[in-house]
């Protein structure tokens, strides 16, 4: 009983680290149809910009976060502008595979450089870093905090694209993005704004997450993957269906680890193969 | 592209196996060179020949039939491994080796082309890399079989037909996998101008179209993914031997990553740029990565996108095109 409460706290609030952090990604790929490789490595940033701010500047935890998102969507715009602009919709997968591999690996390089190897910390407040007291057991407050952190990321993004008038653009641009454009509807600004709500959501979420995803130089490389899956298992451009994908491969890859650590991530990808049979478009993706 | 098939076609014509001439004086020629640059180093030399081997594989489904794939080092290290158990086992003959290591590949290519080229699009990727992570856990995990994180080692194959030992110097196993790399790469240039690898260049083009036209497209990106799994099974045989030693980063993400790079960078759908590609890199990467590797990682992005954005179609297509107007304007001036 212990153990599957254990199991169930970690594997949600890992979940829920994984969906903070995937949701930009998924957004991005169901307007731009950008695979985008280099989400993680911005997430990075975000990490050593908030560790960088706490440490060594002295701000507090809340400061960090705003900090970190800022820089690393103020980072992104030149890549935005330069780079990814050219990629939007058109180009095929493998151009994008590239490009984005390409960024991740100066992202790797330029952060060992500039921060050295080794892992950055991020440490909690004192309010965050206990435990907490939820009647019947002691859990730790951190956990508690990401996943209400998740909870609203997702409302906040459920408001935002379902009830204002960015929203309504926004899905007016996945639908088809050149009657939006013909209908007066600026889609490079909306796509600007939206590379800059995925770029921030994911420095947001390797900042909360950083207790459970460690910064370090490979990150990028490291999670890249994992993002990447959770995005596809979901469906590209769904709220609910990254949601749901993050807390199911979030849950099959802690038990995983907590039953059978040897087998590493087998049973993550074991559960991504066979989500990929059964929804190819993802769990709740739609055709395109 | 056509430009070269037509090169290739006329060529044909003036003398019959003037590309397959081309593809061993080539190679041949590559080999020397590299023995006169670096002859204290035929090690390394072996290794880039077992890894271009896998670069060409992954052209096959990559170039020739636009399955965008990050997990082909599965195909490399399962005959990589197989081989090796099979050494230990007492299969000591070299050629005998490599046919086991042909057939492993050949099964992993089926089971994974089988199971990637249903899709399309982004689940193709994520199942490709899927599998791939998969083969990675499981070599990691099953200590008994692969060495798990030690590496497998103690695979020390018999001479080659009974004459030529494997020395410390390597001259054996540079010889021997130089002349392997060349075979493959003569079979392999008339496999793709076949009527079947003409037909996987036309689904990669438009597989509605080839459908139409009376083309069965899965079987036919499965048969691909076979052929493809045992010229990696060729590599990973030829690297098991070598080297006698088979780790786990034979297997892994990374691999599969920097294999496309060198794919891209040559100039996928051509497997003289497949070849051009995996030994530029390949050579850069030793002389660069000894002083940093995360100085190598930032050259290897700046490049990437470089390419992306400058020679989409990877440099031995731009050498293509630049060569006749640099050599015409020569003669002008």
């Amino acid at each position: 009983m212990q153990t599957i409460l254990s199991i169930g706290l970690d594997g949600i609030s890992y979940g829920m680290v994984l969906f903070i952090i995937s949701i930009g990604l998924s957004i991005m790929m169901g307007l731009m149809r950008v695979v985008n490789l280099a989400h993680g490595a911005f997430a990075m940033i975000g990490g050593y910009l908030a560790s960088y701010a706490m440490r060594d500047l002295g701000a507090g935890y809340a400061l960090a976060i705003v900090v970190a998102v800022i820089g690393t969507i103020i980072i992104s715009i030149p890549l935005e502008i330069l780079l990814y602009r050219r990629i939007y919709r058109k180009s095929d997968a493998l151009t994008q595979l590239l490009l984005t591999i390409g960024i991740t690996f100066v992202i790797i390089g330029l952060a060992n450089f500039i921060f050295g190897p080794t892992l950055k910390a991020i440490p909690l407040p004192n309010a965050l870093s206990g435990p907490l007291d939820i009647g019947f057991r002691m859990i730790p407050t951190h956990r508690v905090f990401v996943i209400v952190c998740g909870v609203i990321t997702a409302l906040a993004l459920w408001l935002l694209i379902d009830k204002t008038e960015f929203g309504i653009r926004l899905r007016a641009s996945v639908d088809n993005s050149d009657m939006a454009d013909s209908l007066g509807i600026r889609t490079e600004w909306i796509y600007a704004a939206t590379f800059a709500l995925a770029v921030g959501l994911g420095a947001f979420g390797g900042v909360v997450g950083a207790e459970l995803l460690p910064i370090e130089p490979f990150y990028a490389l490291r999670y890249m993957v994992t993002f990447l899956v959770v995005v596809s298992v979901g469906g590209a451009g769904s709220i609910a269906g990254a949601l749901a994908a993050s807390l199911l491969l979030g849950l099959a890859d802690t038990t995983g680890k907590y039953l059978a650590p040897e087998y590493g991530e087998f049973f993550f990808y074991l559960a991504v193969i066979v989500i990929a049979f059964l929804f190819p478009r993802g769990l709740f993706g739609r055709a395109h | 592209m056509a430009g070269l098939s037509t090169l290739a076609k006329t060529s044909d014509r003036a003398f019959p196996f003037a590309a397959e001439l081309m593809g061993v004086l080539s190679i041949a020629a590559l080999g020397m060179l590299g023995f006169l640059l670096f002859p204290d180093d035929l090690a390394f030399l072996t290794r880039l020949i077992g890894i271009t081997l896998l670069v060409l594989s992954l052209d096959l489904v990559t170039g020739y039939c636009g399955v965008a794939t990050l997990g082909h080092a599965a195909l490399f290290g399962v005959s990589a491994y197989a081989v090796g158990n099979a050494c230990i086992g007492g299969i000591r003959e070299p050629i005998l080796l490599l046919g086991v290591g042909i057939i492993a590949g050949t099964i992993m290519g089926a089971i994974s082309g089988a199971l990637i080229t249903r899709f399309r699009g982004l689940p193709q990727l994520v199942l490709s890399i899927a599998i791939g992570q998969l083969v990675a856990a499981l070599a990691n995990k099953l200590s008994s079989v692969t060495g798990g994180s030690d590496g497998l080692s103690g695979i020390t194959p018999d001479p080659v037909l009974g004459l030529f030992r494997f020395d410390m110097y390597s001259r054996t196993a540079f010889t021997f996998s130089l002349i392997v790399l060349a075979v493959v790469f003569v079979l392999l240039l008339r496999f793709v101008r076949s009527p079947f690898g003409l037909l996987c260049r036309g689904i990669r083009d438009d597989d509605l179209r080839a459908q139409m036209i009376g083309a069965t497209v899965y079987p036919r990106l499965v048969i691909m993914y076979a052929v493809s799994g045992a010229v990696a099974g060729v590599g990973g045989a030829l690297n098991a031997m070598t080297a006698g030693v088979v780790g786990l980063d034979s297997v892994s993400f990374e691999r599969s990553a920097e294999v496309l790079v060198m794919l891209v960078l040559g100039g996928a759908g051509n497997l003289w740029g497949a070849l051009f590609g995996s030994v530029v890199f390949q050579i850069f990467e030793h002389i660069v990565s000894a002083t940093n590797p995360f100085h190598w990682m930032t050259l290897v992005g700046l490049l990437l996108i470089a390419i992306v954005l400058f020679a989409p179609r990877g440099l031995s297509h731009g050498v293509a095109v630049l060569w006749p107007k640099i050599f015409k304007r020569g003669g002008r001036a």
